[in-house]
């Protein structure tokens, strides 16, 4: 079969710009042929090779005594003591979804389900953070519906609770959703496996399902901005079999057991030609691959399809040649292939054979090395103008717009289509706060959330970036664990554009401030650049995942407030007016205006006050931490999973929805709360009564509205509206 | 009492029951599904929840085919103990072992809460320790739970006391809102609802503990 010519067309439909061509030329002192130029496109895209965000990744805080790896392998992996590790991840599957919601979501579970098993820890945990258009955009529904059940496809068939997640609609998003998958891991931490190859003459083995041509281009589609040709782009979108992902990764955790792996690494974006080049350069070594072994699907493949292919659950690993009878007996037992197509090399070559002609010959660590960097320019977020008059509202009317809003309804109807349960250790469910996973047979849990407000991002990149962890750290307080550390999934527009580049190194900045202040380092992420339709931009949405520990079940924070239990609050307002109103949920949702500044984060009073609650945790039934929508929310959120009314003694708007960080709603009994106060004064905290826990209505100041007709929109108005 | 849990490829609630089994006392043994026997002297054959062979065929209906099932249909025939839940009951209604069929939800959902259950029947092994009447929480995991028989044979379960527990408020369209349903001899159960997800206090619901404890305490006393 005649290849393609190299023209200077098919270079440009490869997203490689002159500049990078004559580098690609300098590199082999030779033009590329149609299956190299591929391989470069693959390695050089923005998914792969972060060309545009690297030099801002590097000045992230990854480190701490709890950090065994930081980013660079397929997870971040922190230990948990007794000898085992969490291993987890966020990644975005936002294209795709766009495109195909159903596979889109699908695949992106899969992609970060193997991304933890391929590092030797099973999955225990997950949690999606979606971002979608305004509910009357007319494709909004169909995504929502289309993603919800590719998530809840994948996950359920391979049995891995969810017990989390965000779900958000904006203007912004019409033409660009977000989904970002997050996976935990439960590993023994002299049991992790690594992306390095070692020793020269080794099998390089594939592991897995079949290659098809599905995928074909999917990395390179996913650097692109959308345009009205979008609908030619869907079979770029990959196809994802969960049932076999489940044996994929049965079968991986027993091979491993075996001793046979030297290193792995799963097969994502750019499958083949990614993997086997990372293990490669990671190790030092060469890597030889014969396309003829290579499991196929389809007919007639040639070198460039199989080297570009993203068929899903597939992976390469480097074996210890004496245990190659066991290794394979396990991928006979799943009914796996299990095929030797290559090994490594001693000298520097990534040389692709195919029917006995060599498709490709290139400099292997050059390849994965020498990828495009840039430095883009970028101009700093310009202050926000300040808020404009914000009239006093009646407060009922207030709680009202969020509890019918989709953005702050329940989310019960998108959490009861995943299993939440299986595996048999959900401590806390989704819905509320942080989840809570048991670490299997032990009295220790795991808790994880993931956060971003990217209305203050959008506002205000640097105090965005620090509210986003912020939150993350203020649910994980919530429910009584210990922060460890977090994973960063950085959703931007177009870097090349200077405003947007602007918003991505602020919200660097303001995540490596708070991770640093609040000891939760980044050691793992994804960076997702380009969600632009026609030239308009997503909001800046830097979604943080973060995980805490609880060392001793008992220390769980997982009451409910009850009659008679006073409400006291943790922290307080340094806004004149009583409350920050700028960006805040009642701003948008009741005014339907987007102005004034991102709340200030006082990091220093995050720590303090996340500290006053893991120590005083015995004297808290219920907590948690005060954001979207301020008092207001927290209190009906807390009185609602109660099932009793609150009566909050004030009716100011700025002091009932205001938006100001570093706080928490605590509920307990009268005894609780005076020794709370004792507490907080020697701690110089400030906290303070705010009202009690009573009766059947939801009262603030003289407004009134019984608890069961403010729960039925609550619990309705998602599906109603978003469905 | 010697258990046997059943392992497809696909399964996922396998280590969910024998935690369970065991935390009630028994002795435990996971089976693989291209086994061709069970481990001698087993009392009871369990087949877990997830989704065997994908569930992309119907749901259960290649399960019901794997050799270890053979070895399953000949341990009731000769009068052991079983029990489905979820997928499990999906195979057991493949197998013919339980009456019956489960399609889609009604709302074409996937549907992962807690459900009030009503107990209709304490003449068996798995239910004996409820009351009748009494009301239990479960968690449902389920696509296709909607349980279907054709009318003359919900009056004869209806007549002949096999079904088990049926659903307060039904979630998934079964027909006389049937949740569990046990064989003619009561010593074979399916039901969608999770009970092994109900046996320890620190997830915050032991209302399944009694099942497994009630069975192992019958098998042990038979």
């Amino acid at each position: 079969m005649s290849e393609p010519k190299v023209t200077e067309e098919l270079i440009a439909k490869h997203g490689i710009n002159a500049d990078e061509y004559s580098e690609i030329i300098r590199i082999l002192n030779r033009e590329p042929n149609f299956t190299e130029l591929g391989i470069f496109s693959a390695m050089w895209n923005e998914h792969c090779s972060y060309k545009s965000s690297k030099k801002w990744l590097r000045t992230l805080p990854t480190q701490g005594p709890q950090v065994i790896c930081g980013p660079g392998e397929n997870a971040g992996i922190v230990d948990i003591g007794d000898g085992q590790c969490v291993v987890f991840k966020m990644e975005s599957h936002n294209h795709p979804s766009y495109i195909e919601p159903y596979q889109g979501a699908a695949t992106g579970m899969g992609g970060i389900l193997r991304d933890v098993f391929t590092m030797g820890a099973r999955p225990i945990a997950a949690m999606n953070s979606l971002s979608f258009g305004e509910v009357t955009h007319p494709k909004t529904r169909q995504l929502v519906n289309g993603v919800v059940d590719g998530i809840g496809g994948y996950g359920n068939c391979f049995g891995v609770p969810t017990v989390g997640g965000e779900v958000r609609f904006h203007a912004a998003y019409n033409g660009n959703c977000l989904v970002n998958a997050f996976a935990a891991g439960l590993a023994d931490t002299d049991k992790i496996f690594y992306s390095a190859a070692s020793g020269v003459g080794m099998p390089v083995v594939y592991l897995g399902a079949k290659t098809g041509r599905d995928g074909v281009g999917g990395a390179t589609m996913a650097s692109a901005e959308f345009d009205d040709t979008i609908e030619e782009k869907r079979p770029t979108v990959q196809v994802g079999d969960p049932f076999t992902e489940k044996r994929l990764m049965e079968a991986t955790l027993e091979l491993m057991a075996t001793g046979a792996v030297i290193s792995i690494q799963d097969m994502g974006a750019a499958g083949l030609t990614c993997s086997a080049v990372e293990m490669g350069d990671k190790g030092g070594l060469g890597v030889r691959l014969n396309l003829d072994d290579v499991p196929q699907r389809e007919q007639n493949m040639t070198a460039y399809e199989m080297m570009l292919s993203e068929s899903q659950e597939r992976m390469l690993m480097v074996l210890n040649p004496a245990l190659e009878a066991e290794a394979r007996a396990v991928f006979v037992k799943w009914d796996l292939d299990f095929a030797i197509v290559g090994e490594t090399i001693a000298e520097d070559r990534f040389v692709i054979m195919h029917k006995g002609v060599c498709k490709a010959d290139l400099p292997l660590a050059t390849l994965s090395g020498s990828a495009p960097e840039y430095d883009r320019p970028w101009v700093e977020t310009p202050a926000a103008a300040p808020l404009g008059d914000t009239p006093q509202i009646d407060p009922m009317e207030g709680l009202r717009a969020l509890l019918s809003s989709p953005n702050y309804a329940s989310k019960h109807w998108v959490y009861e289509q995943y299993d939440q349960k299986v595996m048999g250790d959900t401590m806390r469910m989704p819905g509320m706060g942080a989840g809570v996973v048991r670490v299997h047979g032990t009295n220790k849990a795991l808790a994880f959330t993931s956060d971003v407000t990217p209305r203050y991002v959008m506002a205000n990149p640097v105090e965005g970036g620090k509210q986003a962890v912020a939150e993350a750290y203020r649910n994980l307080i919530s429910v009584g664990a210990i922060p460890l550390a977090t994973t960063d999934n950085m959703n931007f527009g177009n870097p090349e554009k200077p405003e947007i580049m602007g918003q991505f190194v602020g919200a660097i900045k303001g995540i490596s401030q708070a991770v640093s202040a609040l000891d939760m380092p980044i050691v793992s992420g994804n960076v997702s650049l380009y969600n632009e339709t026609d030239g308009t931009g997503i909001l800046p949405t830097p979604t943080i995942g973060a995980v805490g520990i609880l060392k001793d079940l008992d220390t769980i924070i997982d009451g409910v407030a009850r009659d008679g239990h006073v409400a006291l609050l943790l922290g307080e307002s340094s806004d004149p007016l009583g409350g920050h109103l700028g960006q805040s949920a009642i701003l948008a949702e009741f005014f339907n205006r987007e102005d004034g500044d991102a709340p200030h984060v006082d990091l220093g009073a995050e720590k303090r006050h996340g500290d006053f609650i893991l120590a005083n945790h015995t004297l808290i039934k219920a907590c948690t931490d005060l954001s979207d929508g301020g008092l207001a929310m927290a209190a009906f959120e807390m009185a609602e999973a109660g099932g009793v009314g609150i009566r909050l003694d004030t009716d100011e708007t700025p002091a009932l929805f205001g938006e100001d960080q570093a706080r928490y709603l605590i509920a307990c009994n009268f005894d609780e709360a005076e020794a709370l106060m004792v507490a907080a004064g020697q701690a110089q905290v400030p906290l303070r009564s705010v009202g009690t826990f009573s009766g059947d209505e939801i009262t603030f100041g003289a407004a009134t509205c019984p608890l069961s007709e403010l729960s039925e929109i609550h619990q309705t108005a998602f599906a109603r509206q978003a469905t | 009492m010697k258990a046997a849990v059943l392992v497809f490829p696909g399964s996922n609630c396998d280590r969910d029951l024998a935690v369970a089994l065991r935390r009630a006392g028994a002795d435990v043994t996971m089976v693989w599904h291209k086994d061709d026997h069970l481990p001698d002297g087993v009392d009871l054959v369990a087949v877990p929840g997830g989704f065997s062979f994908g569930d992309y065929l119907r749901c259960g209906a290649i399960a019901a085919r794997s050799p270890i099932t053979k070895s399953l249909i000949g341990h009731v025939e000769r009068g052991g103990y079983a029990l489905g839940i979820c997928n499990g009951f999906q195979v057991l209604t493949e197998t013919g072992l339980l009456p019956g069929a489960l399609i889609r939800n009604a709302g074409l959902k996937f549907l992962c809460k807690d459900v009030a259950l009503k107990v209709e029947n304490t003449d068996t092994a798995f239910t004996q320790t409820y009351t009748l009447g009494d009301e239990v929480c479960y968690p449902i995991a389920h696509h296709d739970g909607n349980y279907q028989v054709p009318d003359e044979k919900l009056a004869e379960l209806r007549g002949e006391g096999r079904i088990a527990f049926t659903y307060k408020d039904n979630p998934n369209g079964s027909v006389g809102d049937i949740a569990g349903v046990v064989s003619r001899n009561a010593r074979v159960l399916g039901l969608m609802p999770h009970p092994e997800r109900a046996v320890d206090p620190v997830l915050g619901n032991t209302d399944g503990a009694a099942m497994f404890s009630a069975l192992i305490a019958s098998v042990v006393a038979a």
